[in-house]
């Protein structure tokens, strides 16, 4: 791998190849208007939507399809506010109608003091959703034992918590994630957790393919900047990922010669 | 003929069938998906599928998530 490839440098996830590493989610912005515009000045190719009841009561409000349109963006439905795998599959059971298309986030939810995905219903979901022939990535904590064995179960990709949903404290635990990109065969994405650019670097340079987040671009006081922000935090921590980092020294080691001194 | 959509009673009048019902409710039958009694209802039967009375029907989209 040489310094000129970083154009070719695509990752991959159930046959569908991508270009941006950074999947954005569409929830918490003031309009779609601008959740639109800060998707595109993320530079990103998937979204995250969500499925809800249509308000019967006023159907001329703005729908998200309107704005952020599915011909542009690949709509990644996930199957958030579900705390059982029965209510996860019949809710992608619809996003798959109104989508058309069968690649899906699976999240399932334990309190929602945490939102901390429930490992044991999100496994026995995915397998009754894997079963349906849906493409599952994978909402996960980051306990290593818990991602491979979603992946053993069929996950496209294994989607582990750098902190709790909508808190941005950054990713807790490196090491864990660092175990889970070690072994895992399928894309390993950073979901939730990231507050700031340094969060998204940090998660690409410890070998993920690819970081989704929300909160820390409708929440920035400009999202279209923090959108930006983040686009080019993905691709530093990638390329720092792909040049392969100087080891950690205890003392100084000059770079100015030290010979020829006058 | 009364039905439950979306969680709540409705009581609709010339409406025989799935595609009747979206258009009664001033839906683009594209931007929806639509269950009836736990079942989902592929989008190209919705002029085929016929309601009774008492069903019960979600009609879902997609809104902004993370």
């Amino acid at each position: 791998m040489d310094g000129t490839s970083a154009l070719d440098d695509t990752w991959t996830v159930a046959g569908r190849t991508f270009h941006s590493r950074l999947i954005v989610g569409t929830g918490k912005y003031k309009d779609y208007a601008l959740n639109a515009a800060a998707a595109e000045a993320a530079g990103a190719e998937i979204v995250t939507v969500a499925l809800r009841r249509v308000n019967l009561s006023d159907p001329s409000q703005p729908m998200l399809v309107d704005h952020v349109r599915p011909d542009r963006f690949t709509y990644l439905p996930n199957t958030a506010g579900c705390f059982t795998g029965e209510d996860a599959v019949r809710t992608l059971r619809l996003a798959r109608e109104a989508g058309g298309w069968d690649l899906v986030k699976l999240e399932v939810l334990s309190d929602t003091k945490t939102l901390y995905p429930d490992m044991e219903e999100t496994l026995r979901a995915l397998k009754l959703l894997v079963a349906e022939d849906f493409k599952v990535m994978v909402y996960c904590s980051d306990d290593p034992v818990y991602a491979r064995k979603l992946e053993d179960a069929g996950a496209v990709a294994i989607m582990p918590l750098g902190a709790l949903i909508g808190s941005g404290l950054g990713i807790q635990n490196r090491l864990n994630i660092h175990l889970i990109v070690e072994q895992a065969k399928v894309p390993v994405l950073v979901d939730a957790g990231v507050g700031t650019a340094s969060d998204a670097t940090v998660a690409m340079e410890l070998g993920c393919d690819g970081v989704l987040m929300n909160t820390a671009i409708a929440e920035a006081r400009d999202p279209i900047r923090m959108a930006r922000a983040m686009k080019h935090a993905v691709i530093a921590g990638r390329e720092a990922f792909l040049a392969g980092r100087m080891p950690r020294r205890m003392y100084a080691d000059a770079s100015s010669p030290l010979s020829g001194l006058i | 003929m009364r039905l439950t959509v979306n969680g709540e009673e409705h009581d609709v009048d010339g409406v025989v069938d799935v595609a009747g019902l979206v258009a009664a409710l001033g839906l683009d039958a594209r931007k929806v998906a639509v269950e009836l009694n736990l079942a989902i209802v592929p989008r190209s039967t919705y002029a085929s599928t016929r309601l009774a009375e008492g069903d019960r029907l979600e009609v879902v989209h997609f809104i902004g998530g993370g």
